[in-house]
């Protein structure tokens, strides 16, 4: 088998990937990305709103402010630590991509422009806060295209339309690169790195509804889970507030930070109901429940009654073809209004996955084993939406994802500098490394009668159901009783098309492995947490519970189980802050 | 709805040619995008690049009834039937509805597609006054789909030595950078007979780009700097 | 992948495309339009319309411009479709003697006719 050699190998080409790249290109050590799309199609593209950092540059801030407000907007499931890391390094890293050439929009005075987003506030939950730097609303394609730039001009080595497959490790446990596959040429490929980075990004497309890429398969859960190391955190989904009703497109939080508001039928403003103080910029999981709320009880708009309006007309021509134009384009193409004249209608969608791959707050993958419960696996990295620091506890801040990517991007590609000054020289791979991930990739050239598209959408249709915005037992019991069905189906599938060359129905069916997984352990996680936090709504247990759950959850594959690992409520230098209420 | 998919396989032995699909679709509210995975959901070997289906990636461009566009916006009902679905023209197909899109990047890096200014780094951002960073807007937006440099015939003759449209209108969104130290070796990079001057200004590439964007005038301001600069 | 550059041309050539295109649409209206005015019905007459010195200048300028323009016409037409460079060559060598040839050709016949 063809096999090529790195000192360090990324796995993602979005932005958490390439920001970490950039960090070692610029070093002696030879990096290589793999994606498995050309690098400016992940789906950090699609970021609208922003990236959270406190420049102050339109109003007072404070980084310690925006940590208060991450903390509370993640229901204090948050690691501080990391929190205050992340709030910290905010700045520097916004202004370094500033310096790379990101066109963000301007202020008149020159600086970065900045927008309110929900959940911002000034002086320790005080007034709303300013603090979302944007390019418009195509922040995510200016930021991914800037960073690929850079990438290219550092001549990083890209792997463009590779599919990874397995991590290969050794006895030891050390990590020591990946199994992948030419899509263009339906090629094995052996990837043998000193140190590897997983930077797959979400895992969306679990779900019916959903304002994710068709792309965000999680694959690098997938990946891990078969390595027999735990997920963390899987129970919190966001499901944005605003997607485009029956679509899923997203409506960025910016419509609201540039004073858009919600409507029902009656054309009430009842977010004034749910959180009298930030009203429509309340947290992402208070919004998403009332709407769902105002759809349930009949007070939603449309024929079926199905979504709310979001009206942001008063804002003016001016501000939205300025502000918003992308929102603008997708209105009129997906929903057929022109927001500048009539209200955009909309639900909720999942949109972000809170939990991920556990790690420390250098990007180092982190799992229960000998010397303690969060030892690093030694060579593995990872960042982005595939991995779970964690700073967004049980819901995620609008703007703080893209500053995880680039704050822990650049962490991590630190760190992996240092771990290859550590360790200068490659370990030999085992002869059987290989084995398994050929087998599973060999799996599919054999028949079967069920089909892969078939599984994939009652897979979704099931999450959609079992695992949405309400949640109770009974209900999530169903649904895993129906995966465990799936998976019975998904052994008898087969492929109709066994050729080579850019089969892509071979490369869904390896996709839709690693979904099961990513279902799994959601389920299996989202029955053992018996509380209501952040993202997660038990019905049967509505309220949180600080006794018995202020922690994480960590899901093993094997035999399905779910430890708890503690929250970090110390910072690295100021105070704790405590539990409390959370209202808006 | 009649379709007519240009279908190829390498490995089958078989030439390319059009294949007749009837589906049952209602086009309503639907996309191109969402009819050709229904069609791949009946029969799984037809290919294609697609990934956040809302018109920001770019990965989706193919030849519509003749026209260049992004499958995922556009609306099914405007199509005329039967709804030819060709791979974008110009570049090497690798299989059914998937291009080769290797020279089109190689254009774009030629470019230098990234800022350069090696000025101190200030500790805070670079300023940019709002009507300097207007100059990026229609430029910067790009979203490397191809539409445009596929429907360039210059681009057809000599993809190997002409820009092409989206490369030079990226060339002009570094040029247009106030923060951009390198505007004349930029210059320098693309005055070539080959490089610029093969756009004869056929405009196909304005029609053509699916985020309305206008490389024919951006190519246009380069041709003007570089006559400023020569007089 | 070879470093990519300009080879610091094209900026004159295309002016000069420009140029040309300019005196023509002055040049050809002013010409069509003098003869037009004063249509001849003999020889003579014919002959006289191309007496004044101007005209001839005017003329001989306007043919100049026209193969100029003609030949950055036809040498961008030989850049897109041959890539053979040795062909291209003798190619543009050809136009180059006929549209030169024309020109002179016309200047002797304006001149050696009066
Ligand atoms: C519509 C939308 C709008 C958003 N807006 C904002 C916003 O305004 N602000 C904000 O902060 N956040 C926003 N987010 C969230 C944010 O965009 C994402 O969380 C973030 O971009 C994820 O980045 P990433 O680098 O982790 O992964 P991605 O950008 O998803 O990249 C994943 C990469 O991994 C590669 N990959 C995956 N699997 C494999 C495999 N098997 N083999 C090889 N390569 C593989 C892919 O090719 C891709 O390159 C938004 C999200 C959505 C859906
Ligand atoms: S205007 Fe220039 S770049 Fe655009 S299609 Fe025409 S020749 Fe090509
Ligand atoms: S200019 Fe338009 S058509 Fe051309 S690559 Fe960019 S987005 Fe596509
Ligand atoms: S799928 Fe991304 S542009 Fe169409």
């Amino acid at each position: 088998m063809n096999t090529r050699r790195f000192d360090a190998l990324i796995v993602g080409g979005g932005g958490a990937g390439l920001r970490a790249a950039l960090q070692l290109a610029r070093s002696d050590y030879k990096v290589a990305v793999v994606s498995k799309v050309f690098p400016t199609r992940s789906h950090t593209v699609s970021a609208q709103g922003g990236i959270t950092a406190a420049l102050a540059n339109v109003d007072d801030d404070r980084w310690e402010w925006h940590m208060y407000d991450t903390v509370k907007g993640g229901d204090w499931l948050g690691d501080q630590d990391a929190i205050e890391f992340m709030c910290r390094e905010a700045a520097s890293a916004v202004y370094e991509l500033e310096h790379m050439g990101l066109p963000f929009s301007r202020l008149d005075n020159g600086k970065i422009y900045q927008r309110p987003f929900g959940g911002q506030s000034k002086h320790f939950g005080g007034d709303q806060a300013t603090r979302t730097c944007a390019a418009a609303d195509r922040t995510g394609h200016a930021l991914l295209h800037t960073l690929y730039q850079q990438n290219i001009q550092h001549r990083t080595q890209f792997f463009d339309e590779y599919f990874a497959l397995d991590l290969l490790r050794d006895a030891d446990g050390y990590c020591l690169g990946v199994t992948a596959m030419s899509i263009e040429t339906g090629e094995p490929l052996l990837i043998e790195a000193r140190t590897t980075l997983l930077a797959t990004g979400g895992a969306g497309r679990v779900f019916w509804n959903s304002s994710n890429a068709m792309i965000n398969t999680g694959d690098g859960l997938g990946m891990v889970l078969r390595a027999g190391l735990p997920l963390q955190d899987m129970e919190f989904w966001q499901f944005h507030p605003t997607g485009i009703a029956g679509v899923g497109c997203l409506i960025t939080e910016g419509v609201r930070g540039e004073g858009g508001y919600l409507l029902n039928k009656h054309g009430e403003r009842f977010m004034e109901r749910y959180a009298p103080h930030a009203k429509d910029l309340a947290g992402r999981d208070v919004v998403a429940r009332a709407i769902a709320i105002e759809i349930a009880e009949g007070r939603g708009c449309g024929p079926r009654g199905d979504y709310v309006d979001i009206k942001l007309d008063h804002l003016g021509e001016k501000t939205i073809a300025e502000k918003l134009p992308g929102i603008r384009d997708l209105a009129i193409r997906f929903a057929g209004v022109d927001p500048a004249e009539k209200p955009i209608p909309v639900a909720p969608t999942a949109h972000y996955m809170m939990g991920g791959i556990p790690t420390n707050l250098y990007g180092q993958v982190v799992a229960p084993a000998r010397f303690g419960p969060e030892e690093p696996v030694p060579g593995l990295y990872a960042v982005g939406e595939c991995a779970c620091v964690s700073v967004h506890g049980a819901n995620r801040l609008g703007g703080n994802s893209l500053l995880d990517l680039i704050v822990f991007g650049r962490a991590a590609g630190k760190h992996m500098l240092e771990y290859l000054r550590d360790n200068p020289y490659p370990r030999s791979l085992p002869g059987n490394a290989a084995e398994a991930s050929l087998a599973r990739l060999q799996r599919w050239d054999q028949a079967g009668s069920e089909r892969v598209a078939a599984i994939s959408d009652d897979l979704r249709r099931l999450m959609q159901t079992h695992a949405g915005v309400f949640r109770t037992d009974a209900v999530l019991r169903e649904g895993l009783e129906k995966l465990n069905e799936l998976e019975g189906r998904l052994a008898h599938a087969g492929l109709q098309d066994t050729s080579r060359v850019f089969n892509t129905a071979r490369i869904e069916a390896l996709e839709l492995e690693n979904l099961m997984g990513v279902a799994r352990a959601t389920l299996v996680s989202a029955i053992s947490r018996t509380e209501s936090r952040g993202a997660h709504t038990r019905e049967d247990f509505p309220a949180r519970d600080d006794e018995h759950w202020l922690k994480h959850t960590l899901y093993s594959r094997a035999g399905d189980q779910v430890d708890a690992k503690p929250v970090r409520l110390k910072p690295l230098t100021v105070e704790s802050i405590r539990p409390k209420e959370r209202v808006y | 709805m009649k379709f007519r998919l240009y279908r190829y396989s390498p490995e089958s032995g078989e030439k390319p040619h059009m294949q007749d699909v009837e589906l049952d679709i209602d086009p309503v509210g639907k996309m191109l995008l969402d009819a050709l995975l229904a069609i791949k959901a009946q029969d799984e070997t037809l290919s294609l690049r697609r990934s956040c289906r809302e018109g920001v990636c770019g990965s989706d461009a193919v030849n519509v009834n003749g026209k260049n566009r992004l499958a995922c916006i556009t609306p099914l009902g405007e199509l005329k039937e039967p709804i030819e679905v060709r791979p974008l023209p110009g570049l090497p197909v690798i299989r059914d509805l998937i291009v080769d899109m290797e020279p089109f990047y190689r254009q774009y890096r030629s470019i230098k597609p990234w800022l350069i200014n090696d000025g101190p780094e200030p500790e805070v951002e670079r300023l940019q006054s709002p009507e300097d960073r207007a100059l990026l807007d229609g430029a910067y937006e790009c979203i490397l789909c191809a539409c445009c440099t596929t429907a360039c015939p210059s681009f057809w003759w000599n993809p190997d030595k002409f820009v092409g449209p989206a490369g030079l209108l990226q060339a002009y969104r570094f040029i247009a950078d106030s923060r951009d130290e390198a505007t004349s070796a930029r210059l320098d990079n693309v005055e070539d007979p080959y490089r610029l001057y093969r756009c004869h200004g056929i405009m196909n590439c304005v029609d053509a780009c699916p985020k309305g964007l206008n490389p024919t005038e951006a190519i246009g301001r380069i041709k003007s700097l570089l006559v400023k600069r020569r007089v | 992948m070879k470093p990519a550059t300009g080879a610091h041309a094209g900026t004159g050539i295309w002016l000069v495309q420009r140029a040309t295109a300019v005196v023509l649409a002055v040049a050809l209206p002013g010409l069509m339009a003098h003869f037009l005015l004063a249509l001849p019905v003999d020889f003579s007459g014919w002959q006289g319309l191309f007496a004044p010195l101007w005209v001839r200048v005017l003329l001989l300028l306007t043919a100049l411009a026209l193969a100029l323009h003609a030949w950055v016409g036809v040498r961008d037409i030989f850049m897109d479709y041959i890539h053979f460079t040795g062909l291209r060559l003798a190619l543009y060598l050809a136009v180059i003697v006929t549209l030169a040839g024309s020109v002179v050709w016309l200047a002797a016949v304006l001149w050696g006719s009066a």
